[in-house]
């Protein structure tokens, strides 16, 4: 489709991302506002169509569905020898770890097991980026618009075979994990109050499977 | 010791007001609606009645039109930052012997407009601001102020 052209007469949206030279990575890089500005868009796009905050946050996960299944792609074919995770902890680690470095530039916070529900584990990150620049009016309560995030971590689980259902939470910090957020990052002018957890609940088939493969 | 905070947009219609410490005025709502649109058009009258006209009636420079930029008054000082895209940011203070550079200021809440307002999909442009996070980064800013005695927080 494109063979044989140059950068210059590609639509700019096909060419490919510039190379910072001073950059370790040898991927390109997106300015955060860039993305920012971009995300907005996106949610208020959505936002003029739909009339509840269930069906916003739907359509905001249905739209990083499609990023996540591409992602395992992605991550796949660049990694130098990949083999693909069976295990329901490999997969997690390859998640918080391996996706969330190619996505965001570094590993989520935390990953933990629900202590209530054997199937439940939960991602937490301090600062996502989609929510970073975003403070959600109180007329629409418990939106979340990490949602998008959370749509990315299911389409990544769905292509690895491991089906789950994937929903973002704002949970507020405590002082601990305040004092490592904004040590950590000094990107932000005013310091989040709030992290956002990715609650994973997957289907009774793939803990089956888990099971019986540690027999 | 800041008094008040307030932009206006560049219509002349006033986006936010913030009273800043519990020393500025305390002003109803009207009021200061009121205020906003004065403010606008003194700006511009202020640079038909200037002695010296810049080129093109625009500071080359910021891209700001011509207009109030400080107002030196006998109890308080008002300072105001216009942006290129025709924004207002204004803030009073008064006169103490720390000489805070209130034009620093201006700029640090002109980046938190950007990143907290201009960024948020549920701010509509040119609508009075009610965004929390915006809020929260103003009190932050001024805190920070007050506490480094008008240093630089960066």
């Amino acid at each position: 489709m494109n063979y044989g052209r140059s950068n210059a007469q590609m639509n700019i949206l096909d060419r490919p991302l510039p190379k910072v030279a001073w950059r370790s990575n040898d991927q390109g890089t997106v300015s955060l506002s860039a993305f920012a500005y971009l995300f907005s868009e996106l949610v208020q796009y959505h936002q003029n169509k739909v009339t509840s905050i269930s069906d916003l946050e739907r359509r905001l996960e249905e739209a990083g569905y499609n990023v996540g299944l591409k992602a395992v792609e992605l991550a796949a074919f660049r990694s130098k020898e990949y083999k693909r995770e069976t295990r329901l902890m490999s997969i997690l680690h390859f998640v918080s770890g391996t996706i969330w470095k190619s996505l965001f530039g570094r590993a989520a916070d935390s990953l933990e097991r629900s202590i209530d529900n054997d199937d439940e584990y939960m991602i937490v990150d301090y600062m996502p980026i989609t929510s970073s620049y975003i403070s959600v009016p109180s007329d629409l309560g418990q939106l979340s618009v990490d949602s998008y995030i959370s749509g990315i971590i299911c389409g990544v689980l769905q292509s690895a075979g491991f089906p789950a259902r994937v929903t973002a939470h704002n949970v507020a910090m405590d002082e601990n994990e305040m004092a490592n957020a904004v040590a950590s990052s000094n990107q932000l002018l005013v310091p989040r109050t709030e992290k956002a957890v990715f609650l994973c609940k997957f289907s009774r088939e793939v803990l089956q499977r888990d099971a019986a493969l540690e027999r | 010791m800041f008094l008040s905070l307030f932009i206006v947009n560049q219509s002349g219609g006033l986006v936010y007001h913030r009273p800043l410490s519990p020393l500025a005025p305390k002003i109803d709502t009207n009021d200061w609606l009121r205020i906003g649109s004065t403010f606008h058009s003194l700006h511009c009258l202020a640079a038909e009645a200037a002695p010296v006209r810049l080129p093109k009636n625009r500071n080359q420079r910021t891209g700001a039109d011509d207009g109030i930029e400080v107002i030196d008054a006998g109890g308080m000082i008002l300072q105001c930052l216009q942006t290129r895209t025709g924004m207002k940011f204004v803030i009073t203070s008064t006169k103490t012997k720390e000489d805070c550079d209130l034009s620093a200021v201006l700029r640090e809440v002109y980046l938190l407009y950007v990143d907290c307002a201009l960024k948020n999909p549920f701010y509509e442009l040119d609508m009075p601001i009610k965004v929390d996070l915006f809020n929260r980064g103003v009190d932050l800013l001024i805190e920070q102020y007050h506490s480094s005695g008008g240093s630089s927080r960066r």
